[in-house]
């Protein structure tokens, strides 16, 4: 029940944001170079939907795909390892932490020069974008077993491997999926900002060169396809953190009805 | 006879703040041991030396009449908090010392199903821990100490976080189940009627470090209720236990500061 009505408000709540920018463009004489308004973003859609969902999306949506899983296993090990030994840790983590503080948008040119104009360069960016916070969170999850629960299986006799199976592993689950969560959107960007750099293919690019033209309405369609894409990549890691840690839904549940 | 649980000249210290200091302590089968003392005096350290957490810096720490390094795996742990692991059910959870020892997991689960009934959890088999009350939080902890199939159970205060009510039920309860299963207890505790009711002896713990440790012998009969609090004899004997805190107490800087 407070979902459907979560999902009602929502519904109204963009309903009426559309309807108020539909109505600021007539009403105002809002150039529609400037900001057109959403039915001609929707209508231009349509008309470039060959060009927009059979090439560029497929193009954008590939570079995510294969940005974010490789993080994925990559950020995973890297974090397994720092946990494992502690040489790696010593080594690794420092720059684990200055790579939170810098920005990294200024070595996506770096990673360009390196990687070259075709998929790998983009896809090389969209790691980049998404490895650290997949590396931390999985890394700070793994760190933060409880220290009585760790007592309690070692008086039971359990070795390492099955601390890390039984008890580290599935604690470190809500801390992975959160870093998760913020890598499913980051990788948007870094496949966007990677097109930006140089390609000739996907919705970065095609925004860019929107822009460049003075088509707005065509580069708020390409802007509305991401956005779509960047929320349908977070509501899919909500699916999955929900399927993997059962117990935080009924906990919330409980802890709601008291 | 036979000690369960024998401390002789037991030494130990975290760095150079001294725990014990020439410690004994004879545990016979089937007895039932409260541990009293105030805050901060050792009293959890002295459990995670006989659990083998922590190994004694002189003298020898013997279970079962063998003295041993590694005694990991050898005694059934019931940790202050329940320390129950929120992502699995009441039954994985129960289940989580057998699947250490090897034990298959359906067999293992089986198995706990099959004693759940006696402890009134059997309609909450499948719940997490978060939707469960303390009272049963607290059972479920205590049957996942007694399968880690021995028959020494150390207990960390285990009735400390109830409320008055639920604590008097699981007292009695507690009873029950020790005399049903024929274990070895012993029992941390602040609680000096409970430390009484439930204890064939009392040690009363002070000193820093631990040295000589005062024993108390329970001579009330069983089986007890908890209407035996009212009796002469226990009256005396929290007379007597109280008296030997007091006078610590005032030894202690900590003491007189509160």
């Amino acid at each position: 029940m407070a979902g459907w009505n979560r999902g009602v408000w929502f519904g109204i709540s963009i309903a009426l944001f559309v309807i108020v920018w539909e109505a600021v463009c007539r009403l105002l004489h809002v150039p529609p170079f400037i900001l057109p308004p959403p039915s001609t973003v929707v209508l231009s859609l349509w008309d470039l939907r060959k060009t927009l969902l059979g090439l560029h999306l497929w193009v954008t949506l590939k570079e995510v795909i294969l940005g974010l899983s490789a993080s994925i296993v990559f950020g995973i090990l890297l974090a397994f390892a720092m946990n494992m030994s502690r040489v790696v840790e010593r080594l690794v983590y420092p720059y684990i932490v200055i790579s939170q503080t810098i920005p990294i948008i200024a070595l996506s040119p770096v990673f360009i020069l390196w990687f070259g104009y075709d998929l790998s360069g983009k896809i090389a960016i969209t790691i980049l974008f998404t490895f650290f916070p997949i590396v931390v969170n999985t890394y700070d999850g793994l760190r933060s077993t409880d220290k009585e629960m760790l007592q309690l299986l070692k008086t039971m006799g359990a070795n390492r491997w099955q601390i890390f199976t039984k008890l580290q592993l599935p604690s470190s689950l809500p801390h992975f999926f959160s870093g998760l969560k913020v890598a499913a959107t980051y990788s948007v960007a870094g496949a966007t900002i990677g097109e930006w750099l140089g390609s000739s293919e996907g919705l970065g690019y095609f925004g860019r060169r929107a822009s460049g033209n003075f088509q707005a309405p065509a580069l708020f369609a390409s802007v509305l396809l991401l956005s779509i894409l960047g929320m349908l990549l977070f509501w899919l890691v909500g699916r999955m953190e929900k399927y993997f840690t059962p117990h935080q839904r009924t906990s919330r549940k409980t802890s709601k009805e008291k | 006879m036979l000690d369960k649980v024998a401390f002789s000249g037991v030494r130990f210290a975290y760095g150079d703040q001294p725990i014990l200091q020439n410690f004994d302590l004879r545990v016979a089968k089937g007895e039932f041991i409260s541990l009293i003392g105030p805050s901060g005096i050792g009293k959890s350290t002295l459990f995670q030396l006989i659990a083998g957490l922590l190994q004694p810096e002189q003298g020898s720490i013997t279970l079962n009449g063998a003295r041993s390094e590694n005694r990991l795996g050898m005694v059934g742990y019931m940790p202050q908090r329940d320390a129950l692991l929120p992502w699995r059910t009441v039954v994985e959870n129960a289940a989580l010392p057998l699947e250490i020892k090897g034990v298959a997991k359906k067999e293992a689960q089986d198995r706990v199903r099959s004693e759940l009934p006696r402890y009134g959890l059997h309609e909450w088999a499948d719940a997490y821990p978060a939707e469960l009350s303390g009272g049963m939080r607290q059972r479920v902890s205590f049957l996942r100490a007694l399968l880690s199939d021995t028959d020494i159970m150390l207990l960390d205060e285990p009735f400390s976080s109830l409320d008055g009510i639920t604590r008097m039920e699981l007292q009695e309860w507690l009873m029950e189940m020790w005399q049903e299963t024929g274990s070895t207890m012993l029992m941390i505790t602040h609680d000096i009627d409970e430390a009484i009711l439930l204890a064939d002896r009392v040690i009363v713990l002070n000193g820093k470090p631990i040295e000589k440790p005062v024993e108390l012998a329970v001579n009330v009969e069983r089986p007890r209720t908890t209407a035996h609090r009212n009796r002469a004899e226990f009256l005396a004997l929290r007379e007597q236990i109280w008296e030997l805190l007091r006078q610590n107490a005032s030894k202690s800087p900590a003491g007189r500061e509160a």
